[in-house]
């Protein structure tokens, strides 16, 4: 593969150099802190020991890659072969997602040549457990689902044959597991009963989590297809998008009505009123990012234009960032020692070179293989 | 059986000899600290500080008294950081002590998270070759072994630490408010905070100017324990199941259309419910 690339000799636009530089930085950090220490790169500390990292690349990675599950549950289970032409860039945007946060996990863990122990040493009892097992498998489900691309690439019909025949096992299994780790993300924060904001913390975090996620997937579809339609100078499928747009707001109104329903529940409507920081950051993400956008897919109008579509895409992704950074940072508050948290340079650092990479390799397999383009099945099912 | 220790804060006289008996008896280098006004120092546990002593001012009615908190791991009988660790790398003892094997933990610092007590902590400086740890109180699991009390209750001067049975210590604790209710705020605070703890406090002040955080019975894992014993294994058959169905109605309608001379198509089952 790596020959192919050098015989066919890329050209080296500004963008290629300006992400080789980014990853080349992150790679350099990462060497820093692998011999001296996550302190020497980071802000981390004994009141924080989770920062950016966990908040941005691991909690908004994961969701911000829910478009893959999203896209094959809907083509392969619910019947609906029209979006087909979106399955394949969706399946290597979450693939990719996937493979960045076991990349920024190596650099967080304190111990990452030890991440295979949660394969030998079980804790069925805590979350963490779970969120390793399921981004295993379902990264494993990722690359199976992805594997054709390869196959077709070199013309090998037997594995693909084999792929094909797994293909609704396989989307069943990702489904399974999505719905599975990206609710437990949410119950990672469950066990902060005391810690973390009362407007945040409810036993339903999972719950919260997993809708933003299915939300956020089609948005994510949305957002991908436009740009790599600019960028890769193709045509745009518009009205697919349009009609992946339509479940949105029904998912966003599920959302409020758990947030909602969930604070009334526990009698802490009141805390909304106070207009302190949580309050402020509750109406933020309850108007600006999950009431808009959920108007704004609701309009055909909207759904015709993509400008629009990826403007309301982008708040929902906003909404995820949002929330996923107020639960995992801004609401842990831990008052007792009077602490602060703000990412070091060097922490951005790391996050800005592992997404370059995830653009990079995107552009790379859009350019070397059938990414666009699929091979037509005999039938949509065996 | 389950040991533990009680910690008087009126017998305190804020010598923090049992700070330094732990530095010595664990062999922990000294930190690097800066003044912050307080007589309190290094500012919090670290992972070469195990036990720390908080001086708080506190008014009590005609001035200022200093109250004297004892931080280090509280080793609860139900640990939330033991429950929190993904291998297994933190476990509770029969005996009292909440331990770590340094030879299975990945470093993911769920358990820092997870602690109620923010005791847990982390080898920041150290690197891939040097392999950080999680570091706490062992509740000197080497002396205790060897038939000793801990080294911070040995050396406490004043009597304000005492160490036994958990249960023996209790009956103690209440003996004491019970003679002295002038002395003490009327709560044994470990008794049944998240579950019981294994260090036991009772105070002249409110415990939250000791530092305790204001915690309810319930161990801090009952939610995640819940959801990760009851809701998972629900939600991993039933979407199995749903999903299959699903796309056996979803297939069989198409087959059915098909028959009928219908569309091959169907509109998408999400739009169209």
């Amino acid at each position: 593969m790596i020959g192919r690339i050098t015989l066919r000799r890329p050209p080296i636009s500004p963008a290629w150099v300006v992400l080789g530089a980014l990853i080349f930085l992150a790679l350099v950090v990462a060497m820093i802190r692998y011999a001296s220490g996550l302190g020497t790169i980071s802000n981390l500390n004994d009141n924080y020991g989770w920062g950016l990292w966990i908040s941005f690349d691991l909690l908004c990675g994961v969701a911000l890659a829910s478009g893959a599950f999203i896209t094959a549950s809907i083509v392969y289970l619910f019947g609906g072969e029209q979006y087909r032409p979106l399955l394949r860039p969706a399946i290597l945007t979450g693939f990719l997602g996937y493979l960045l946060v076991i990349l920024a996990l190596l650099v967080d863990l304190g111990r990452p040549e030890r991440i295979w122990y949660l394969l030998i040493f079980w804790n069925h009892h805590s979350v963490m457990f779970e969120v390793g097992w399921c981004v295993m498998l379902y990264t494993f489900v990722l690359a199976l689902e992805l594997s054709p691309l390869v196959f077709e690439r070199f013309g090998l019909k037997a594995p693909l044959r084999f792929i094909h025949a797994l293909i609704i096992p396989l989307a069943i299994a990702g489904a399974t597991l999505s719905t599975l780790h990206q609710s437990s993300l949410g119950s990672l924060y469950v066990i902060l009963p005391d810690q973390l904001h009362k407007i945040w913390y409810t036993p339903l975090l999972p719950l919260m989590f997993w809708l933003t996620a299915v939300a956020v997937g089609p948005a994510m579809v949305i957002l991908e297809s436009t740009i790599s339609s600019r960028v890769f100078r193709r045509g745009l499928e518009l009205d697919l998008l349009g009609g992946l747009a339509r479940v949105i707001p029904f998912i966003l109104a599920a959302y409020i009505a758990v947030k909602i329903g969930d604070l009334a529940g526990s009698g802490e409507l009141g805390l909304l009123t106070e207009w302190d920081l949580e309050s402020g950051l509750f109406w933020l993400e309850m108007i600006g990012f999950v009431a808009l956008p959920m108007v704004l897919f609701s309009l055909p109008a909207v759904r015709r234009s993509s400008a629009l579509l990826m403007f309301s895409a982008f708040l929902v992704v906003s909404d995820v960032v949002l929330s996923r950074f107020a639960v995992g940072l801004i609401a842990i508050g831990r008052p007792e020692f009077a602490a602060s948290y703000v990412p070091h340079p060097l922490e951005f650092a790391v996050t800005i070179g592992i997404v370059s990479a995830g653009v990079a390799a995107f552009g790379l397999v859009a350019r070397y293989l059938p990414l666009f383009s699929e091979y037509a099945p005999s039938s949509a099912a065996e | 059986m389950a040991k533990a220790i009680l910690f008087d804060a009126f017998r305190c006289t804020g010598c923090r000899g049992c700070q330094v008996a732990c530095k010595q008896w664990n062999d922990l280098p000294a930190e690097v600290t800066h003044n912050t006004g307080s007589y309190q120092n290094p500012p919090r546990v670290s992972a070469d500080t195990w036990l720390v002593m908080q001086f708080r001012e506190v008014e009590n009615g005609d001035g200022v008294a200093w109250a004297f908190g004892r931080h280090a791991c509280m080793h609860c009988l139900h640990p939330a950081c033991v429950s929190a660790c993904p291998v297994g790398a933190l476990y509770k003892t029969d005996d009292g002590p909440v331990l770590y094997h340094d030879d299975r933990c990945i470093g993911c610092r769920y358990c820092m998270l997870a602690c109620p007590f923010e005791i847990p902590t982390f080898q920041w400086d150290q690197g891939l070759f040097e392999g950080p740890e999680i570091k706490k109180c062992t509740f000197c699991i080497d002396r205790l072994s060897a038939g000793m009390e801990p080294a911070c209750v040995h050396t406490c001067p004043s009597g304000a630490l005492k160490f036994g049975e958990r249960d023996d210590l209790i009956a103690v604790a209440e003996a004491r408010i019970r003679e002295h209710p002038e002395r003490y705020v009327d709560h044994v605070y470990g008794k049944d905070e998240a579950g019981g703890t294994s260090v036991l406090y009772i105070s002249p002040v409110p415990f939250e100017e000791l530092g305790l955080p204001e915690l309810g019975s319930a161990p801090i894992q009952e939610n995640t324990e819940d959801i990760m014993t009851k809701a998972t294994p629900a939600v991993l058959v039933g979407m199995l199941i749903g999903l299959g169905g699903i796309y056996w109605v979803v297939k069989r309608r198409q087959e059915m259309m098909g028959k009928n001379g219908g569309s091959d198509r169907q509109e998408d089952r999400e739009a169209s419910s």
